[in-house]
Formats: C-alpha cells, structure tokens, sequence
C-alpha cells in the first residue's frame, strides 16, 4: 500500500530522516516510536506532503501510494491529501459549528447538495463514535466539546472526505486517560477501513494499538517489524533499551 | 527581628499607595482634559445645532450658517474611501501574511508599509495634488479628496488586518490544508472569518480618525465656502474639520459658536464609527 524507498529528507543542512525504507500494509496500523526530534512526525508528514509548506525542505527517494509515488511533479497535492487524512497533535476545530467541521472537506471538494452533506456528518460522526453524544447538538460551536470529543470530532472531520490513509500525530497527548481510550478504540475500529499510520510517545499506547511498529532515533530507523516483536524481542540493542526504558 | 519585617512590611504598602495614587493621577490627566474639552464645547456649541444647523450651507450670517455642504461631503469622502480602503487594504494584507515568501523584497516592502502609516498627513496631501490633482488632472474634486484620503488610510489598513491575520492560529491553517483544501480555499472559509472581527475594528477605527483630517483636504483643494451638495464624483467639496477650521478663525464670537456645534457633530459621527466597529467585534466574538 504505501512504500517508502530510500527516503532522505533535509532541513536546509540538517539531515532529518536518513535513508528510510518500509512498506506498509493495507488496513493495518503502524505506529513510529522514537523519543523527540528522532524524525518521526516528519516522515508522517511526508506522506501527506505537508512538509511542502517549510521552505527549506528536500526530499530525495520516494513514497509510492498504491503504486503512484506521490512525489512526482504532476500529482495534485490537495487531490493527495484527500487520500491521505491527518490528525494533530492538539484537537484542531475550526471555530464553526459542529455539523459545519465535518461538512468542512466534502464542501471543499465540492459537494453541494444539503442531503448529501447529511448523510456524509451523519456516517462520518458514526465512525469516530461521536454521533450518539451531539447528534442534538450538531448546530453548536465545535468549541463546547471535551478535549476528546473534540479529538473524535476531527478525526469525523478527516474522515469525511473518504480517505484511505490515517495519519496520526500523537493524537492522544492532549488528552486525559479515558479519552485516550475512547480513542484507541476507535483506532482498533477504524482498521477495518483504513490504513492507520500513528505516532506515539507512549510506548504502551503503540504496544495496544498497532500491528508493527518502527522505532526511530536521530533521523534513522532503528528497526521496523511485528508490534510483539519490537516489544518482547527486538534485534537491535538500541531498540531494547528504549523499548524498557533505559533512555528516551 | 520583628519589629524589622514590620516596618519592611509598612514601606512596602506605603510605597505602594504612592504608585497607586501616582498612576491614578496621570489617568486623570486625560480624561479631565477631554471632560473640560467637552463640556466647554458643549456649553457653547449645543445652543446651535437644529434642524436648521444641518439645512442650511454656510452663510456670512451666523444665525443662518449650517453644517449641510460639509456634513455631506464628509459622508461622500467616507462612502468612497471605506469600500476602497478595504478592499485594497485587506487584499494586500492577505498577499503579504499568506502567499508573499519571505524574501528581502516582502520585508523591504511590509517595513516601508509600517513607516508610510507614520507618515504625516500633510506629505499625503501634497502627493495627493501632484498625482490625483494635477497629473490625473481630476481637479479639486471630490474623487481626489477620497483618493488622497484613501492612500492615507491605506497603510493603517494593511497593518491593521495583517495583525489580525497574524493572530489566525497556525493549526487552523494546517486543518484545513491537510483535508485537501488549497490556500485561497482556506484563506476565504478558515482564516478571513477568524481574522474579520480584528480587520473590520481596524478600518473603522483607522477611517474615524480619517474623518477628522484636515490638512491633506486644505492641499488638495477642498473649498472652505460652498453652498452645494456634492452632486457628482468630480464636483468641487468641503468636509467638516475644514468647515470647523474656516469658522473658528472667524473673528466674531457667535460664529466660534458655530464651530463647537460642527464639533458636536463631528464627534458624534465619530462616536457612531466606533459605535459600529465595537458591535461588530461583539458580534463576530460571540458566534
């Protein structure tokens, strides 16, 4: 589904990611972990290109999206970033109405008709499992909703405009114990439509949640294989002593 | 030892009381100030303004002078140079915050932006005549009035609504982009209604101080004497601080008279216009 070949990526002479290579499945949950500045949240952002937006950035190598490599001259970003949807860090509402947050990407794709967008708030709302708490309220500010509901509510949002990869950044580091639950949940639920890609500081987090797992550090990828293997018998020292703690 | 934090303790709230009454005192200044200024003119203006006041056009007889040409023209300068301003103000506001890279070229023009808006208002005027007046050859007319006024405005605009934009979070931005969205997309539906509480106080308050202009008006070649309302864009024009101004330098006591009742009216057009930017922050804060 997406594979990732020889990747490099600079910050101007800053060498950020070095020579990254995966593939990741289809419908599966993969989850980077690595402690801070190893480069983790930038390669999730290459495969949505929202690295574009720095300036100083160069990237060599590709990343193939169902055989396309999304870095070639003629692909259209914004048609891209449909395909791929992302979740920040911090919960991002606009500050419109509920209804509105989730409308928000098929009316930026152009879809018009009242009913259409009903249906679409409605579906999407169902799979974040947020229908049940607003579906009275889908009038009111995005802003009276908990961090979490907040959280559901934008990856509602992303899921609205029918894509086929997840990106997460962090997306529980906001947020209290039980949200992060809800979330994970959610995050289980959500594999059976989607390929998830998820970066986590909390190592239990990515042990509950993913199916293989990568462990990044200053740039390279240590190691990428099953999530159990990672945790219970990883090849590289590197890994083991951050996987039980002994750094990062 | 006790007796020592005790008096330590006395010091410092009396030295806080002196700063306390010291900081009230210069708050005073200002507004006992425009307390007097107000009630003064009140007092010698509000005896005048009727029906009458705003009927009549200027007259060499005091008790049949009013404020009509001046009211007018003032209304038709704002009328033109607001939508202009705006419009020119926030699209170069938008250019600059959103799509304009960070070269030397984009700081040598945002600095020189900054120094225009403390440029003084007379420099305008003179630009005003020698472009809008002589090289365009519109005359002394209303449209180079507004014109000027409109480039005077303008530097205050952009600095205004690109702060406003500035403070439009960046995660909103990024929300929008990553669900597919293209710049204009997200500049028109995310980051403008966010910003347009900030843009629309800005231009207001940046326009009411525009309506009390005097100088660049005098250069361009506003009339002090006119006994017309402005019938067409290129017909000849008075404002009100130039009406005010022609009358205080009258020698004669009542139409001194007259020039605090035009004050009244100015700062009631002016009170209006803030009257409407704060409605409108409230507005787009509550929903």
């Amino acid at each position: 589904m997406i594979d990732i070949q020889s990747l490099d990526l600079f910050y101007g002479e800053f060498h950020a990611l070095k020579n990254v290579s995966m593939f990741l499945p289809e419908k599966s949950i993969t989850a980077f972990i690595g402690p801070s500045g190893c480069g983790k949240s930038t390669l999730l952002r290459t495969l949505n290109r929202m690295n574009d937006m720095i300036k100083t950035v160069k990237i060599k190598g590709t990343v193939t999206i169902h055989g396309n490599n999304i870095y070639e001259p003629e692909v259209n970003v914004e048609l891209l970033r449909k395909r791929v949807g992302m979740v920040f860090q911090q919960p991002n509402p606009f500050p419109k109405s509920i209804y509105d947050n989730v409308a928000y990407g098929p009316r930026i794709h152009g879809t018009k008709k009242k009913s259409e967008l009903d249906d679409i708030v409605e579906k999407s709302l169902r799979d974040a499992a947020l229908w049940d708490e607003v579906k009275g309220d889908l009038k009111k500010s995005a802003y009276g909703l908990s961090g979490g509901q907040q959280q559901r509510l934008c990856i509602a949002r992303a899921l609205a405009v029918n894509p086929e990869v997840l990106l997460m950044d962090e997306p529980t580091s906001a947020l209290d114990p039980i949200s992060t639950l809800k979330i994970e949940e959610l995050i289980q639920q959500l594999k059976e439509k989607y390929t998830i890609v998820i970066v986590t500081h909390n190592m239990q987090q990515a042990g509950r949640v993913s199916d293989q797992t990568a462990f990044f550090l200053n740039g390279e990828m240590v190691e990428f294989s099953e999530t159990d293997t990672i945790f219970s018998n990883p090849v590289d020292q590197r890994t083991e002593d951050y996987v039980t703690g002994r750094f990062g | 030892m006790k007796n020592f934090e005790l008096q330590h303790i006395q010091r410092r709230k009396r030295s806080n009381r002196i700063m306390h009454i010291l900081f009230l005192f210069s708050t005073m200044i200002g507004i006992v100030t425009l307390g007097i200024l107000l009630v003064q003119i009140i007092a010698k203006g509000s005896g005048w303004i009727s029906l009458d006041f705003f009927t009549h056009f200027s007259s060499r007889f005091p008790e049949k002078s009013g404020i009509k040409a001046a009211f007018f023209g003032t209304l038709w300068l704002m009328l033109i140079t607001a939508p202009l301003t705006f419009i020119i103000g926030v699209s170069t506001a938008i250019y600059l915050e959103e799509y304009a890279k960070n070269t030397w070229l984009s700081r040598f023009i945002q600095t020189n932006i900054s120094n225009l808006a403390g440029v003084p208002s007379v420099v305008y005027g003179l630009l005003g005549l020698t472009i809008f007046v002589r090289l365009f050859d519109l005359g002394r007319s209303l449209i180079s009035g507004a014109l000027t006024m409109t480039l005077l405005v303008l530097p205050v605009i952009i600095v205004a609504a690109r702060e406003s934009l500035k403070a439009v979070p960046n995660h909103q931005r990024n929300a929008s982009l990553a669900l597919g969205a293209n710049p204009w997309q997200t500049i028109l539906r995310v980051v403008l209604p966010s910003a347009m509480p900030g843009i629309l106080t800005g231009s207001i308050l940046s326009l009411s101080r525009a309506i009390g202009e005097t100088a660049p008006l005098i250069v361009v070649g506003a009339a002090s004497y006119i006994a017309f309302v402005p019938n067409s864009l290129f017909s000849d024009f008075t404002a009100m601080p130039i009406q005010i101004y022609s009358w205080a330098g009258r020698p004669e006591e009542s139409f001194g008279q007259l020039a605090a009742a035009g004050i009244i009216v100015l700062l009631i057009m002016l009170l209006g216009m803030n009257l409407i930017a704060i409605m409108l922050r409230n507005k787009y804060q509550r929903s």
